[in-house]
């Protein structure tokens, strides 16, 4: 019988990023991990102070207000909308492929290139909703 | 770890060792956070003014206090599921790994709560 250690040193170890070519599905990948924890990390705490802000008054609330309307709160607003819109995206070409489908390589390459861009085109219409409409 | 059949001799080399639970939650909670998040958004647009009253007002309504809670149980499970592989990934040492995650366990519930706190305080209209 094979001990633990030994199985796992015979594990094939796979080429890593220094050795493939990149391509755009290493690309939506990697975003889905870094809008994923992005949102997670800084988009939470910001609706955690959001909700805290308004249920402790209208000075808690205003003190939110000036921070997020600020240059830098905008950055962050936006930086966290398009997390949300790109991990949207890449979550759900995730689920397609849950179900087996979109493996093939044109397949795959084109919903690689389009969820990103797609994120993006969403977040602009977001904002565009917010500010004009 | 089991050396007859195929499947006994793969089970638990997994990082996490284990798999299908955490996955199906994860899909079940991104499907919650798919709907939920979408209806938060929508909401953002169509409320044109975000100023305190207005705000209050509208999540102080039974169906936003009651959404806005039960995004806030998916988006925290969610990103606690998340979180949780990207400790398994990247945090290799047994004793780190371990605080990490507890860490990580504290810090959704604790945001949860709090949030959820603030949603009710909201919508039964204290203060």
């Amino acid at each position: 019988m094979h001990n633990r250690k030994t199985h796992m040193a015979e594990r094939p170890l796979s080429p890593h990023l220094s050795i493939w070519k990149w391509g755009p599905h290493m690309l939506v990948s990697i975003l889905h991990r870094v809008t994923g924890d992005g949102l997670a990390l800084v988009g939470l705490g910001v609706l955690v102070w959001w909700l805290g802000a308004i249920a402790s008054g209208p000075d808690a609330y205003a003190t939110f207000s000036d921070i997020m309307t600020s240059p830098l709160g905008y950055i962050v607003l936006v930086g966290l909308s398009w997390s949300f819109f790109s991990h949207m995206c890449s979550g759900l070409r995730h689920f397609v492929m849950d179900l087996g489908a979109g493996y093939e390589l044109d397949t795959n390459r084109i919903w690689s290139i389009a969820s990103p861009i797609l994120g993006i085109v969403l977040t602009a219409g977001f904002w565009a909703l917010v500010l004009y409409a | 770890m089991g050396n007859g059949t195929s499947i006994g001799r793969v089970r638990g080399l997994g990082p996490a060792h284990h798999g299908a639970h955490h996955w199906l939650l994860q899909r079940f909670t991104a499907v919650g956070n798919l709907l939920l998040v979408l209806w938060f958004v929508a909401s953002l647009v169509m409320m044109q003014d975000l100023g305190y009253a207005a705000v209050r007002e509208w999540l102080s309504k039974p169906l936003s206090a009651t959404a806005m809670a039960l995004l806030l149980v998916s988006t925290f499970w969610h990103a606690r599921l998340g979180l949780q592989v990207l400790v398994e990934d990247y945090v290799h040492t047994p004793g780190n790994k371990f605080a990490a995650l507890l860490l990580l366990n504290f810090a959704a519930l604790g945001g949860a709560a709090f949030s959820i706190f603030c949603v009710v305080r909201i919508a039964l209209g204290a203060a």
